[in-house]
């Protein structure tokens, strides 16, 4: 258990946090979501990667942790404050830091636009994983990742930034 | 009509395109990933897409590492939690046995005759594997009866029970376990972990050696010995 949570916490850690945006209530996730690991060990069969298993567990415990808050709303703006103390996109743009806009951009997409590009992007996931995970038709992952990256677009495009695509 | 699904057409994103974030990320099998790297070659709009995509792949590491680790806090839970939990060998014991069960329920007659082969070969390789080992035990057991070293090859490894600092960070923890090669036994009672290092005994000089080291390091907090 300790190997396991040593080499995988802070991945579980990051990917809860950027799906329930509180750091308090990620910390809570990944005991719990190690804890499910302890007690179902012996359901793991190996058929795909133990970081795939893992993120699969913490999405569904991410999604009832949201469910259960009522404030979320509320939550989701608090978090953002803390999440990101940087400038404003169009401030940034005028410091001509995009690279600072487009990680502005991607905290301000919806849930599943960001796990998704979360689980491709950051957690190198492949087709087939990201549809293990998040519970999807392959087809659908491909077309979810084209169109939250059209809502990254059209963030960049509102906060000024062009970028030649689409 | 007709012109309207035109356009929804000419907007669907192609095959290639929708590959594109996975061969940024190196996840694409070779086959996909030749296919891609051709189309990149003889369309330039599409290797435009691709650069804004490598882009979006980089800040997107950016934002997820600036997220930090959790601290300590969660592992501490994460143990108080495992410790109130009932004993677990009643339930792994019966679930092993039940996939061990399924597991040869599922083989044909011909892969059962073949694995009762390479069963019986195993056993043999394993009986003698077991025969050396006690022969080397007994070899053992009568050189420390002569030096009259009997009591210190009983002893157990040095334990300690251990209080990491408030602001200690798992890597930071990670690392000092990797450091003393210790593992967590058992924790995290009172907010103290029982840590196990190495897997031989010490004398006891080395052990309050080891000892007086952690307790000087930056991140515990306290450090006392424990059977």
């Amino acid at each position: 258990m300790q190997v396991l949570y040593g080499r995988h916490h802070v991945r579980v850690f990051r990917f809860g946090l950027r799906l329930v945006r509180d750091e308090q209530v990620a910390e809570d996730l990944i005991s719990e979501v190690f804890l499910d690991v302890w007690r179902q060990a012996g359901k793991f069969e190996g058929r795909s990667a133990v970081s795939t298993w893992l993120l699969a567990i913490t999405r569904f415990k991410a999604l009832s942790a949201l469910r259960r808050r009522k404030d979320v709303e509320l939550k989701d703006e608090a978090a953002e404050a803390i999440e990101d103390t940087s400038d404003d996109p169009e401030v940034a743009v005028q410091k001509k830091d995009t690279g600072q806009v487009l990680r502005k951009c991607l905290t301000a997409l919806s849930q599943d636009h960001r796990e998704i590009i979360d689980l491709v992007y950051y957690h190198e996931k492949s087709v087939e994983e990201v549809a293990e995970i998040v519970g999807i038709p392959e087809n659908t992952v491909k077309t979810r990742l084209f169109y939250a990256r059209k809502k990254l677009a059209e963030l960049l495009k509102a906060a000024g930034v062009e970028r030649g695509w689409p | 009509m007709m012109a309207l699904s035109k356009k929804i057409l000419e907007q669907e994103p192609g095959d290639i395109e929708l590959l594109l974030p996975w061969h940024a990320a190196g996840t694409l099998s070779a086959r996909d990933a030749r296919r891609v790297e051709e189309a990149l070659a003889s369309d330039p709009d599409l290797a435009r897409q691709y650069a804004v995509i490598r882009e979006e792949y980089a800040e997107t590491i950016d934002l997820n590492e600036s997220l930090g680790a959790p601290s300590v806090r969660a592992i501490q839970n994460l143990f108080a939690a495992i410790d109130a939990e009932p004993a677990q060998e009643a339930r792994t014991s019966f679930n092993l046995s039940a996939r061990i069960s399924s597991f040869f329920a599922s083989l044909s007659p011909r892969a059962l005759a073949w694995s009762a082969g390479v069963g019986a070969v195993v056993l043999l390789l394993q009986a003698g594997v077991i025969g050396a080992v006690l022969i080397q035990g007994a070899n053992y057991q009568m050189a420390s009866l002569s030096t009259g070293e009997h009591e210190v090859v009983e002893q157990a490894p040095p334990r300690a029970l251990v209080r990491f600092a408030a602001d200690a960070r798992m890597a930071d923890i990670t690392a000092l376990l990797d450091t003393y090669q210790a593992s967590i036994i058992g924790g995290a009672k009172g907010g103290m972990f029982r840590l196990q290092f190495g897997d031989k005994p010490v004398t006891e000089q080395e052990a309050t050696n080891l000892l007086n080291r952690l307790q000087g390091e930056k991140i515990v907090s306290l450090a006392v010995a424990t059977p």
